[in-house]
């Protein structure tokens, strides 16, 4: 589980990108965070994962405070954007290499690569290139199976809809919906599509310019609640 | 037209990241390139009247090495120039016309250091020779060598990335070369008559003003050729193999780090340089050994060199530990690795590439004798001992990310110069040479061999608290260093 405590970030005296007071995230929940172009989102797990450091105060992750101790990071998983990838490597040896650190042998990661087979739909595997020379998508695709690997606790995910095509979407939300059943495991998605993201989450918070705007649990009318909030 | 590119061009010189950041290191950069004009000039100016006083014709002389020049400048170009292709994909799909790109592309090799320098060298020496009575048709001789020059300019565009043209040429002149040197064949008798030709006659230098037509001509058309985003301007993908190195596993973590860094230094065009460099380094004893420069011959200059034989890859690979993997530096810091085994697997991998070159520059023993060899040995020891600590003392300070896909700037890269660099610089170098001539001059070269020896030992020992150092260096810089890498230069 996540805990927020007075959470800021400010590069300049003028400008707070995040300001979170108060924000706890139970374990085994599916957490959505919604937001337009320059809310705090993508600060706010950069935050999370000890990237940035906080203007002041901090958050704890099962209890352990990131920015303090570095005990959150075997089970927690991301995938945030590009750096996260090795280019050199292909896609097998990221993902042995992801297992290793994780403490899961071939084997393992053998299985959970024939789980999601489909939805690599026959690019990825054995295709005889390297990361940085796949499309947009297909390193997506690596990132967000690579965060599966070994069975994290803590699931954190960018806007991991964006530059998918259809399929890939919603084969993606499967894979989300199970995770999001599962309660061991607490999922962070952020998005731009709010049709997606009511769909995997059961709770939702909306950031505008880094403060939280909305923070709903998800229902049938979430949708036309939060498409009202943000048609301005 | 051209005046759109050029304020392009400019806007982006002074937008650059790197120029903001550092006034100082563009000074240094501008001094270092002042550096060799300077020599340049000096020498254009010089050359005249050394030759003369060896009591060869400087002309003819000139003209009987000028082959190996142009090859050398070749050579030179084939490894650090820069190619022009790299912004043209944005004016694709706008009105302008592709020759009109293609020219300014090409014009700006044309004024780019590499041509400008040699002008610093023979426009003096034919000052000189007009100065000295050997009439106007020096200049003649001029227009042809500096045409020559350009036709390299636009051969390299040609042929820049294929290493199948380049390395045959390469061979052949070297080979070349070696039959002159040793007196079997001389290739200079034949090619000699015609730069002298450029001077005795009225129309020679006329030959290479057409070649470097000729050469534009054909790099224009070959540019233009494959202007388009599925041939030229596409991005060249290898193939690649899985390969899993499974006889690492029984290294544990260690063993997965040292997997990911032979992938790294094989498969990216910057860390191969890295390697190429450092093999380049082994032979640089041979400018001590050999006696071929005096000052070179006191014993603490040749610690210095037998440092340097070994510690090719410790210095080029060495120094920008962490910045290798800073594409990808935000997963190593969310991922669980201790940092403490990151740190080891690096120093392991220096050291195995300080015992490669080690065991290469054997040859040394049989060429000069086992005390040259020992002092090689005796310099690697240092390295794995105490430079090895250092060089990662420094990296942990440079914040510069790194593009493994280009190799260019792989050589006297100019981020790397900072003070705490410099200032670790000292002790890399200074100390050995100290105290080996603290021992030479005291006891005997033996003692001072021992001395250096000792000091590498001792650096060892040492090895748990410099890793706990730099533990904690990483930890305190690491917003800092997230933060750097993020810039795109």
């Amino acid at each position: 589980m996540i805990q927020v405590t007075n959470l800021t970030k400010r590069y300049t005296a003028e400008r707070t990108v995040l300001n979170i007071q108060n924000l706890d995230i139970p374990k085994g929940q599916s957490f959505g965070l919604v937001g337009n172009n320059g809310a705090g989102k993508t600060t706010f797990f950069s935050l999370l994962l000890d990237l940035i450091q906080p203007s002041t105060g901090y958050i704890k992750n099962t209890n352990v405070q990131v920015d303090s101790s570095e005990a959150w990071k075997p089970f927690t998983s991301a995938f945030i954007d590009e750096s996260f990838l090795i280019g050199y490597l292909t896609a097998e040896e990221y993902f042995y290499f992801v297992g290793d650190l994780r403490g899961q042998n071939k084997a393992d990661v053998d299985a959970l690569l024939k789980k999601h087979e489909e939805f690599f739909n026959g690019e990825i595997l054995n295709s005889k290139k390297y990361l940085r020379d796949l499309s947009k998508g297909n390193m997506k695709k690596v990132g967000i199976i690579a965060t599966l690997i070994g069975s994290p606790e803590v699931v954190i995910l960018d806007e991991p809809f964006a530059n998918l095509d259809p399929t890939t979407v919603h084969r993606l939300k499967t894979i989300i919906k199970e995770l999001a059943q599962d309660p061991n495991v607490t999922v962070l998605v952020s998005s731009h599509d709010l049709v997606h993201t009511v769909e995997v989450c059961n709770r939702i918070v909306a950031l505008h310019l880094g403060e939280v705007v909305k923070d709903i649990q998800t229902s049938p009318e979430t949708l036309k609640e939060l498409e009202a909030f943000f048609a301005v | 037209m051209f005046k759109h590119f050029i304020s392009l061009e400019w806007k982006a010189f002074t937008r650059s990241t790197s120029f903001s950041a550092n006034l100082v290191l563009k000074i240094l950069m501008g001094l270092g390139a002042l550096y060799f004009i300077v020599c340049f000039a000096i020498l254009g100016t010089a050359v005249f009247f050394i030759l003369k006083d060896e009591g060869l014709e400087p002309l003819a002389t000139v003209n009987k090495y000028a082959i190996y020049y142009l090859v050398g400048d070749l050579v030179i170009r084939y490894f650090f120039q820069k190619m022009p292709v790299t912004n043209i994909k944005p004016f694709l799909g706008l009105p302008i016309q592709r020759s009109i790109i293609v020219h300014f592309s090409l014009g700006k090799t044309a004024i780019s250091f590499f041509n400008v320098l040699h002008a610093f060298f023979f426009i003096p020496f034919t000052v000189v020779l007009i100065v000295q009575g050997y009439g106007l048709q020096a200049i003649l001789w001029h227009l042809g060598m500096m045409a020559l020059i350009y036709s390299n300019n636009f051969i390299n565009v040609l042929i820049n990335n294929k290493n199948s043209v380049f390395y045959t040429l390469l061979s052949v002149v070297v080979a070349l070369g070696l039959a002159q040197y040793y007196g079997y064949f001389d290739i200079t008798a034949y090619t000699q008559p015609f730069f002298q030709g450029m001077y005795g006659t009225l129309y020679l230098f006329l030959l290479p003003i057409l070649l470097a037509v000729a050469t534009y001509y054909f790099s224009f058309d070959y540019f233009k050729k494959n202007l388009n985003l599925d041939t030229g301007l596409a991005k060249k993908s290898d193939e690649a193999r899985t390969e899993n190195f499974t006889w690492l596993n029984q290294f544990g973590t260690l063993g997965t780090f040292l997997k990911n860094d032979i992938k790294l230094l094989k498969r990216n065009k910057r860390s191969r340089t890295t390697v190429i460099m450092s093999f380049l380094f082994i032979f640089y004893g041979l400018l001590f050994f050999t006696n071929a420069i005096e000052a070179y011959q006191n014993p603490m200059m040749q610690v210095f060199a037998g440092i340097f034989v070994s510690g090719g890859f410790l210095f080029t690979f060495g120094q920008f530990i962490p910045s290798w993997d800073s594409a990808y530096y935000q997963l190593m810091m969310s991922q669980n690795i201790q940092y403490r085994e990151y740190i080891s697997s690096k120093w392991w991998l220096m050291v195995i590439g300080t015992v490669i070159a080690t065991l290469i520059a054997s040859f040394y023993w049989v060429f000069f004798g086992w005390q040259i060899y020992m002092l090689i040995v005796v310099g690697a020891i240092y390295n794995i001992g105490v430079n090895s600590h250092l060089v990662m003392l420094g990296g942990a300070f440079v914040k510069t990310p790194i593009d493994l896909t280009m190799a260019n700037k792989a050589f006297g890269d100019k981020q790397a110069f900072n003070v705490k660099t410099m200032l670790i610089a000292i002790p890399k170098l200074l100390v050995p040479m100290l105290l080996y001539y603290i021992g030479y001059t005291l006891f005997s070269a033996t003692i001072g061999f021992l001395f250096v020896a000792v000091a590498g030992v001792l650096g060892f020992a040492f090895r748990n608290y410099v890793f706990t150092k730099i533990e904690k260096i990483y930890k305190t810089e690491k917003y800092a260093t997230i933060a750097a890498y993020k810039q795109k230069n």
